[in-house]
């Protein structure tokens, strides 16, 4: 999965302000860290202060700092400033979609939406600063991609019944990741 | 199985919101194993969270992971002032969906007017080192993806995504 530049520029920004909440920091010096425009980044950085992400500094030094709450601030917040995880449902109907072949594809769609959202509601930019310091400790495990050798040569165990309460029905929806008008 | 809240604010609300206050200082709440005469107090949390109460399931969850005490089953309580405050419970599972040995976490829930005061890292905690005494390296969970609130806390601790995915579907008549 990829994020739109501007998605991930704000990420990459909240990240750095959160950081260090009482720190001014400019918007030239974070486009030095990521190698960016920072005329383009001064775009991303005008959405998040309007939306009370940060907020402008005046006078000697200038720039930005966190003006959120880390702890309740999630990815998602920040992603869907910039970005649709899925279309509403009126704006992705076309002849396709509404075909048994169509419809059968949103069901899968509709998982891998449901999943990414899940994901980005839950976690909060205090989360991501441990994750990021674990990363910088070495500790933090490679992401999930499979079970490993030791796992696939026990594969015959006895299952169980899983312990979860059973989901809420989902209406198929179409994946798509476009950009917000 | 009960799908517990914990003791994490819930993620969500961009821009400035205020820090919330902690009711009531983690130090203060001990983590023990459960006992019988807490079951009361177990009974009427999960039914204030959850709206209902299934007095009959706790009392076997009490059986099978209460007593007698087992280095694979936990049933664990944060207790402060004479009541309970939290509960976690877990147990290691062997070979099940393919994996090694490894510690489950099924269920953990902290009184709502006791939340944001680590207990529920507490518990965690403490049925982790369990876990490590049991032999195992590795814990898992599995719960509702829209449990937001469970989820981010599951997340601050330091969980992420495992390699199973739950399936499932309907049984046709």
């Amino acid at each position: 999965m990829k994020l739109q530049i501007n998605t991930s520029l704000a990420l990459y920004s909240v990240l750095e302000f959160a950081s260090d909440p009482t720190r001014h920091i400019s918007a030239a010096e974070i486009a030095e860290k990521y190698d960016v425009s920072p005329h383009h980044l001064a775009k991303v950085l005008s959405e998040l202060a309007r939306a009370g992400v940060v907020e402008s500094v005046r006078g000697v030094g200038g720039g930005y700092r966190f003006a959120g709450n880390a702890r309740r601030l999630t990815l998602m917040d920040v992603i869907e400033m910039f970005e649709e995880l899925s279309l509403p449902e009126s704006d992705r109907r076309d002849a396709g979609d509404l075909t048994p072949v169509g419809r059968a594809l949103g069901v899968v769609l509709s998982e891998i939406d449901e999943i990414a959202k899940a994901t980005f509601s839950s976690i909060t930019f205090a989360t991501m600063l441990r994750l990021i310091e674990r990363q910088q400790r070495g500790v933090t495990p490679a992401p999930a991609r499979g079970p490993d050798r030791a796992q696939a040569i026990a594969r015959s165990g006895v299952q169980s019944p899983p312990i979860v309460p059973p989901e809420p029905g989902r209406r198929p929806r179409t994946a798509s990741f476009a950009k917000r008008s | 199985m009960a799908t517990a809240r914990t003791t994490q604010p819930a993620a969500g609300g961009a821009g400035k919101t205020r820090e919330p206050v902690p009711r009531e200082p983690a130090a203060s709440a001990a983590i023990r194993p459960v006992r019988r005469g807490d079951l009361d107090q177990i009974i009427a949390l999960d039914a204030r969270v959850t709206g209902l109460e299934k007095r009959s399931y706790w009392q076997s969850l009490y059986r099978r992971y209460g007593l007698p005490a087992q280095a694979e089953r936990q049933f664990l309580v944060a207790a402060a002032e004479g009541r309970v405050v939290g509960f976690v419970i877990g147990e290691v599972r062997d070979w099940e969906f393919g994996s090694p040995p490894c510690g489950w976490v099924f269920a953990i829930d902290v009184q709502p007017d006791s939340r944001l005061a680590g207990i529920g890292t507490n518990l965690l905690e403490a049925i982790c080192a369990g876990f490590r005494r049991a032999g195992v390296r590795k814990v898992r969970t599995m719960l509702s993806r829209d449990n937001n609130l469970i989820l981010s806390f599951f997340r601050s601790q330091g969980m992420m995504a495992g390699p199973f995915i739950p399936l499932e579907m309907e049984l046709e008549h």
